[in-house]
């Protein structure tokens, strides 16, 4: 029973590479890296850590970072959902959310960067008229000691994630009538939303919120761009240390990695003891049985962060086209003197090899992880269990910092011999794309209503064929749209890319991301433009086929 | 299609860990439709899903389900011959009218093609094949189930409170159309209902049951 | 002695195998290695940071695959310690004859850490025909990597010397442009007095803000000679005295009150395209008139070397010792230093990396192939790059890092 299997498969895929991965960590962080004469254990790469310049604020950034960016992706989904449900901007924004999550994290910085800084796009459109600057403003606003442009970035991803996340939960709790119930009760809609869905609807996004927590405390390339620079913030500092060409600071990396590690686990737990507090807070406002008091402000505080947040990335989007086809662009110009497309005529020769690398190994990850996603729960459905508990170690690769584990995860796969390659590429994605993967269809899959199996199996059919017959073809639109998230997330990885194909394979993002090493926005601004058009060609396809196919199934249309 | 079936229950016990849910010893003969009642949390769905074979693990059941004197009760879901009639008609949304049809149906092509047309023309459907079923009224999608259901060569058949969501006057007309058929079928059937007048009109045997735990 | 034995070594894996794939070719029977190398698919991992050198690296590999039938795959890397890194880990591994890492663009403290780790393949460079070309015996930087002997475990390949650059169009109003110009590190104190926020470097550990570092040490010690030897032979403290009161005098007027430093050479280029500097630099001299050619630097743009003369070195290609295909990796080290491949790379069309030929000695014919751009305004005049100084000591260089991180990361 290959069905038997999955779960198992798919936790021992997951898991195993993550613990080898740490392990092959944590011996250098005790000085164990026979290789470069650490023969016996020690501590001296933890004083060594403790030693560097700055090592507490970057921890503290890191930290923080983590936690506030979280917080406010959160508020501002929820504010959203709660004032604006129904309404013609739900319409808009709930169209966007899919072009906005496809925009990779870097491509959306790098945007948010140039919108900002002192040189940029809005400083170019104030200036000189309104501002009077002839020459750029001496002003630290991009990678500011506080890590305020970094959480803003981060903050601009992570509600469109967010947001997906929560409207695909939101159908199994009814939200309509219960806000209809409040409203009957004397309720505002904003306030009765935020007492009697919010509630329920956390649990259902808690693992998700965790993921963000987890990313954004150990973040690379956004804090890269946008992040502080003295000292900078601690994932980022890691990746110095691995990459200094004194060799002797891979023990000092490797201590960081477990750091790192810990500082994703201590801003876990505190988000836990924030989820108690708010939990009381909430119980004790919810009893007090206010039923208008406020509405007003919600209305606004749901609607304009969130219009703040995707017209910055768009902008940013925007801003990235205009300089892909900028000439010479002097500042304050608010657009370039002359254009050219030279930048994209040098880039499209280039295109080609990384583009097919990029599809194949995206396809290759999503449909893998597809298939075992589909097994599992499948598996699920005939068995008639909910979900092995097991299964909650899916979201191990999302909670545990990249950065923490795969450098070691690399010394592992070359201990085993194996050879850099597509396909072990296509493996490592899967790490990150199956839990996505996973999270976007499982709910989708057991909301489908159990009597179409039964009615489908007393007409004769077989298990299978009730599989491949019924389920399949009924779930056929979030099924695609979890391909598309899964090749958004292959399509986005950096690290994995470059560090399992010992750079020897190029994908758009590894490309966009060496080419960011030289500085040229404008032929930044060219990849980062193709980098963000793969995936957003993945969800047109996720949603239009569907479409296409049913246009003439009128019950297919929306349908779950 | 018309050779008459025999549906025997014996003893069946159903219970919820200790607390005993259903106990029923009963036989249907060809065209005969026993009816089972009940108020909510009686039982009944799960006396359904017992004989359908979708028993829940959380349920012990003992007794033997026997058709034709064949024991069914080790058998899955898809092997018994038991078709099933729910509350809604629950065409599959992405097929068309036709599809659904053919969906239980066993045979070749050609054959099968004039098999459906024959049977929409049975029940005034001629020429719907290729319709969308979310467009057909709420009593032509009653008749496609109905027709889908008998396609599938049941050897038994169980109701599942089918005519309560149909308007009253579409509800009389269902009722006469269902039990009509099953008899001309030879069909063994089980009802269950809590609507008396579902109980007069198939005319057999009426079980009740009482709710759990009493 | 040490040839033969360091021969003997790198056999020995393939001896012990009964798979084992082949033997380590010898520098020396060049037909063997050409022979050898032919089929090869070369991996080579350098920098990746530059469209022209990138497109400047595609040129050469169409040129060996016809030339000598080998395939050179451009392993993209943005910092090369990563391939550093990769043939560590390859090591630690237990892979010590099949590598990944065929061919790495370096110098400096990357070559010092390979070598001390024994991860290179080698002595090689003295037996490549073209190696001749650069007349070593008068050219002694072409064999010392920051005054590292190589001892032929690289070759080289380019030059680099700190050249400052400047938007004219926008100094202009300071009276002559060239006269307000910096000529030297006490020059640029004072510049930047007159101009705050105009200047920076990037931040340390930069590879050209660590240059920019040991530039004004060079500069501002009296103690020279130390520079040119390991740091720990000297008082750190006391030589660097003078560097660090000297930063602490600038930074104030530097771009963001030196709260802030760009993170590489490229990001302040940048800075300048946004004009949110009027005085920057670079380690590659060409850089400023190729992105005026690329749009990112105005075409008012022009370059010159201060005239206390600036850091200059080379850098080279270097082959790892678990390599399986190092006679191919040797016939391109060997490619990349004929002349028609160094002028290519020195056309300001092309890359503009300068040649390490002694270009004065070789035939008329190849002469005439390296005359520079002496149209491009803003292109080094004639002869500019003649005032080099050369690079301390490598462990100069990790310590500053240190130093200057210790003294200015995180208040």
């Amino acid at each position: 029973m290959m069905l038997r299997l999955a779960p198992a498969l798919i936790v021992t895929l997951l898991v195993a590479p993550i613990l080898a991965g740490l392990a092959m960590a944590l011996l250098p962080a005790f000085g164990y890296l026979p290789a470069l004469g650490g023969e016996s254990l020690s501590l001296a790469p933890w004083r060594a850590l403790a030693a560097q310049p700055g090592i507490g604020r970057s921890v503290a950034i890191s930290f923080a970072g983590g936690l506030v960016a979280t917080a406010l992706s959160l508020a501002v989904v929820l504010l959203y959902l709660a004032a604006a449900s129904g309404s013609r901007l739900d319409r808009w924004i709930r169209r966007l959310v899919s072009p906005l999550l496809s925009i990779p994290h870097a491509a959306a910085a790098f945007g948010l960067a140039f919108l900002i800084a002192p040189t940029g796009l809005l400083a170019r459109l104030a200036s000189p008229a309104l501002t009077g600057w002839e020459q750029p403003p001496d002003l630290l606003i991009v990678q500011d000691p506080w890590g305020l442009s970094l959480i803003a970035g981060l903050v601009i991803k992570e509600v469109p994630f967010l947001l997906l996340m929560s409207l695909a939960a939101l159908p199994q709790l009814d939200a309509e009538r219960r806000v209809a119930m409040a409203r009957s009760l004397g309720y505002r809609p904003a306030i009765a939303w935020l007492k009697v869905v919010a509630p329920a609807l956390y649990p259902l996004i808690r693992l998700p919120v965790f993921a963000v927590i987890a990313y954004a405390s150990s973040v690379v390339d956004v804090a890269m761009i946008l992040g502080p620079t003295l000292p900078p913030t601690l994932a980022v500092s890691i990746l110095t240390w691995f990459s200094d060409p004194d060799l002797d600071q891979r023990f000092l990396a490797s201590a960081g990695a477990i750091l790192q590690l810990g500082v994703t686990a201590a801003a876990l737990l505190a988000w836990w003891g924030l989820e108690r507090l708010m939990a009381r807070l909430m119980t004790a406002w919810i009893a007090r049985g206010g039923r208008d008091r406020g509405e007003a402000g919600l209305r606004l505080a749901g609607k304009l962060p969130i219009l703040l947040a995707t017209g910055i990335a768009f902008a940013g989007v925007g801003g990235l086209a205009i300089t892909s086809v900028a000439g010479f662009w002097r500042f304050p110009d608010a657009l370039p003197r002359t254009m050219t497309l030279d930048h994209w005529a040098q880039a499209l020769p280039a295109l080609g090899e990384p583009l097919a690398s990029t599809v194949l190994i995206a396809l290759g990850a999503t449909l893998l992880a597809a298939a075992l996603v589909l097994a599992a729960l499948e598996n699920e459905q005939r068995t008639g269990r909910t979900a092995s508990k097991a299964l909650w170690l899916l979201y191990l690769p999302l909670i545990v910092p990249q950065i923490a584990f795969l450098f070691g995860l690399v010394v592992v796969m070359e201990q085993l011999g194996t050879r850099p390659s597509h396909g072990l590429i296509v493996f490592g994605h899967l790490l990150f794309v199956l839990p996505y993967v996973f999270l976007s269809l499982s709910e989708a899959y057991r909301r489908i209503d159990p009597r179409w199996t039964r009615l489908a199996l007393t007409l004769g059919a077989s298990p299978n064929a009730v599989f491949w017959r019924v389920r399949l073809p009924m779930l056929l639109a979030p099924l695609l749209t979890a391909c598309a998230v899964g090749l958004a997330v292959s399509i986005g990885q950096y690290l994995p890319t470059q560090l399992l194909g010992a750079g020897r394979v190029s994908t758009v993002t590894t490309e966009a991301v060496s080419l960011a090493a030289g500085g040229n926005r404008r032929v930044i601004g060219v990849w980062a433009l193709v980098q963000a058009g793969l995936p957003l060609a993945g969800f047109a396809i996720a949603i239009g086929l569907p479409k296409l196919l049913w246009s003439h199934r009128r019950g297919m249309q929306g349908a779950p | 299609m018309t050779t008459p079936h025999r549906l025997a229950l014996r003893d069946l016990h159903i219970r919820l860990g200790d607390t005993p849910l259903v106990a029923l010893d009963a036989e249907i003969g060809p065209g005969e439709v026993l009816t089972v009642m009940g108020p909510s949390g009686s039982g009944k769905s799960t006396l359904l899903a017992f004989l359908a074979g979708f028993l829940a693990p959380e349920f012990a059941a003992s007794g033997r389900i026997l058709l034709d004197g064949r024991d069914l009760t080790p058998l899955p879901a898809e092997r018994r011959g038991i078709g099933l009639l729910f509350q809604d008609p629950l065409l599959f949304p992405h097929l068309s009218v036709a599809g659904n049809l053919r969906f239980g149906l066993a045979g070749t092509g050609a054959d099968k093609a004039a098999r459906v047309e024959q049977a929409l023309a049975h029940v005034g459907l001629a020429g719907f094949g290729e319709r969308d079923p979310a467009t057909l009224s709420g009593g032509q999608k009653a008749r496609v189930a109905l027709m889908r259901l008998l396609l599938s060569a049941p050897s038994a058949v169980l109701l599942d409170e089918p005519f309560s969501k149909l308007d009253t006057h579409l509800r009389q007309a269902m009722r006469r159309l269902v039990f009509e058929h099953l008899r001309e079928a030879g069909l063994p059937s089980l009802l269950v209902t809590h609507d008396r007048e579902d109980a007069e009109a198939a005319g057999g045997p009426v079980i009740e049951l009482s709710p759990a735990g009493r | 002695m040490r040839a033969p034995s360091l021969r003997l070594a790198a056999l020995l894996p393939a001896l012990l195998t009964s798979t084992g794939l082949m033997a380590a070719p010898d520098p020396a029977d060049w037909p063997a290695v050409l022979e050898e190398a032919r089929g090869q698919t070369v991996y080579w991992y350098a920098w990746a940071g530059d469209q022209r050198t990138n497109d400047y690296i595609d040129w050469v590999a169409e040129r060996v695959d016809e030339r000598f039938d080998i395939d050179l795959e451009h392993v993209k890397v943005g910092n090369t310690a990563e391939a550093v890194s990769r043939v560590l880990a390859e090591k630690q591994a237990g892979n010590d004859t099949a590598g990944n890492v065929d061919l790495i663009w370096l110098n400096g403290e990357n070559f010092a850490a390979m070598k001390e780790s024994d991860l290179l393949f080698g002595p090689f460079a003295r037996a490549l025909p073209n190696f001749a070309l650069t007349r070593p015996a008068d050219n002694p930087e072409v064999v010392t990597d920051f005054t590292l002997p190589t001892e032929g475990y690289e070759s080289p390949w380019g030059r680099s010397q700190i050249t400052y650059y400047y938007d004219s169009d926008a100094l202009r109003g300071n009276g002559d442009a060239h006269d307000a110009l910096p000529q030297d590190i006490e020059g640029l104190l004072a510049w930047a007095k007159a101009n705050p926020g105009r200047f920076t470097y990037p931040r340390i550990p930069d590879f050209t803000g660590s240059t920019f570092l040991k530039q004004a040490l060079i500069e501002l010690t009296d103690r020279d000679e130390a520079l040119y030897a390991p740091v720990e032979e000297s008082d750190f403290a006391a030589v660097t005295a003078p560097l660090w009161d000297y930063l602490d005098a600038l930074h104030p007027h530097l771009w963001r009150g030196g709260r802030q430093f760009p993170a590489s050479s490229p990001e302040m280029r940048r800075l300048m395209g946004d004009g949110a500097l009027s005085l920057a630099f670079t380690f590659t001299p060409s850089e400023p008139a190729a992105a005026v050619a690329d749009y990112e630097l105005p075409p008012s743009t022009r370059s010159y070397v201060p005239d206390s003369g600036t850091l200059g070195n080379v850098h080279f290609v270097a082959i790892p010792y678990n390599s399986p295909h190092q006679a191919g990796a040797m016939v391109i080290a060997d490619y990349l230093l004929s002349p028609e491949a160094q002028a290519t790379k020195q056309d300001l069309d092309v890359w503009g990396d300068r040649t390490v030929l002694d270009v004065a000695r070789l035939p008329a014919e190849d002469q005439a192939r390296f005359a520079l751009d002496a149209e491009n305004p803003a292109m080094l005049p004639a002869g500019a790059l003649a005032r080099t100084l050369p690079e301390p000591h490598p462990s100069w260089m990790t310590s500053l890092q240190d130093a200057w991180q210790a003294r200015y990361v995180g208040r």
